[in-house]
């Protein structure tokens, strides 16, 4: 996809960040500091190749291959790599398995660290105050924001990446999915259930 | 620093509010905020650990009051002039007018893929062995400093076990201030909610953190 001039011939109207951002590249662009089509590059990888599709085919392929599942457990990054899932923020991977009795919850509570190689760019609500806030102290209760009310004894285990390790959740597989191929496994993966604010999906 | 980025506890955000069917942009100048922060990042005059701490050094009410893609565009303003890229006369004109320093390098289209998939590695090799094993009783350091940190509030001065032990990476509370990379070991160190939040803690909760290792103490 090309530079997108949608609001190009709307400058009076621009809202003041479009207006400050425009004045930037501009300034930028004249300086010789940036190739506006190297921008063009880094949207369009992340509006389509980097997503959370790619996240999917790594907990399809851990559902259904225990020795990959056993090699993500070990070594995440170099597991995730064998698939072409490589690169900035997603340089240092973890893999952390959901239990029957374990759910795992991650937040960058001083940012918005996120593994971006197998999720794509985290959602606003990732990167917003009340999640970053309230996921460390009352998970439970954003939990139930999601429409996920977890049983009373299950125990949550919340992953501040504060530092360059990033976390992929693995959640379990559904019941119902047995004989599913990783392509139709990999449909049941949701993003929320990779961050853990979800579940997999139930097979229809 | 005790910044309005170090959110881990604190109250009166309000609801999450997931969006269904979320765009990944909000708004065409969020894509080019997202292409110009990656491409002046390549010059190579910065490094995250002090693009975070720009970020974090906005003023609160600036902070609390901005969508993430503003932050970003508020905070490189900041490091595009204090590496001498960019001029109030240029912010002010719209269009280049100051002289400019020269970056490491530009970023081209041809070298976008290959500069996204290297992407950044942080962890560096250390000749000294750890000084913490898994399933040690650690506590954090409880410290105040005015400079970046990775060590949250709310996980300061806590006992917890350290579960993983990393190899060396970067230490941001350095390298956000050109003072070197000076990597340190990385723990994973775990908390129960009751240690980190108190009475009325979630009683099935832990938490966890990943802890330089000067950020440690032995229990």
């Amino acid at each position: 996809m090309s530079h997108d001039h949608d609001d190009d011939h709307h400058d009076n109207h621009l809202d003041p960040m479009a207006a400050r951002v425009r004045a930037l590249e501009t300034i930028l662009t004249q300086k010789g500091l940036i190739d506006p089509a190297a921008v063009d590059a880094i949207v369009e990888t992340y509006e389509t190749r980097v997503g959370p599709r790619n996240g999917a085919k790594v907990v399809a392929k851990a559902w259904s291959d225990a020795g990959y599942a056993d090699w993500l457990r070990r070594d995440a990054t170099a597991a995730i790599a064998s698939l072409g899932f490589t690169g900035r923020q997603g340089e240092h991977m973890q893999a952390v398995f959901n239990a029957p009795d374990t759910h795992n919850l991650v937040v960058c509570t001083l940012c918005s660290c996120y593994p971006w190689s197998v999720l794509g760019l985290p959602p606003v609500w990732y990167k917003a105050p009340p999640y970053r806030s309230r996921a460390v102290i009352d998970p439970r209760g954003v939990l139930e924001e999601f429409g996920l009310a977890l049983p009373a004894g299950t125990k949550i285990r919340v992953w501040d990446s504060t530092a360059e390790l990033r976390y992929l959740v693995v959640p379990m597989r559904p019941e119902g999915s047995e004989g599913l191929d990783e392509d139709a496994l990999a449909d049941l993966v949701t993003r929320d259930s990779m961050i853990g604010t979800g579940l997999a999906k139930v097979p229809a | 620093m005790n910044g309005p980025q170090d959110l881990g506890g604190q109250m009166g955000f309000g609801p999450v509010a997931p969006e269904t069917d979320e765009p990944i942009f909000h708004a065409a100048w969020e894509k080019r905020a997202l292409g110009v922060t990656l491409a002046a990042g390549a010059f190579g005059a910065w490094n995250i650990d002090e693009s975070r701490h720009a970020r974090e050094s906005l003023h609160p009410a600036v902070y609390y009051s901005s969508s993430y893609y503003e932050i970003w565009i508020r905070a490189l303003e900041v490091l595009l002039k204090r590496h001498g890229f960019l001029g109030d006369a240029d912010l002010a004109a719209g269009e280049a007018v100051d002289g400019t320093a020269t970056p490491r390098r530009v970023l081209r289209a041809a070298d976008v893929a290959a500069m996204l998939a290297r992407g950044g590695p942080c962890d560096r090799p250390l000749a000294a062995p750890a000084r913490f094993r898994a399933g040690e009783r650690v506590r954090t350091k409880n410290f105040n400093p005015t400079g970046h940190t990775r060590l949250p509030r709310y996980a300061r001065g806590k006992f917890g076990t350290v579960e993983t032990v990393h190899e060396g990476f970067v230490f941001p509370d350095s390298n956000a201030h050109a003072r070197g990379e000076n990597p340190e070991r990385l723990y994973t160190v775990v908390f129960d909610g009751s240690e980190v939040w108190g009475e009325g803690a979630d009683p099935t909760l832990t938490v966890s953190i990943d802890a330089w290792e000067s950020y440690l103490e032995p229990a």
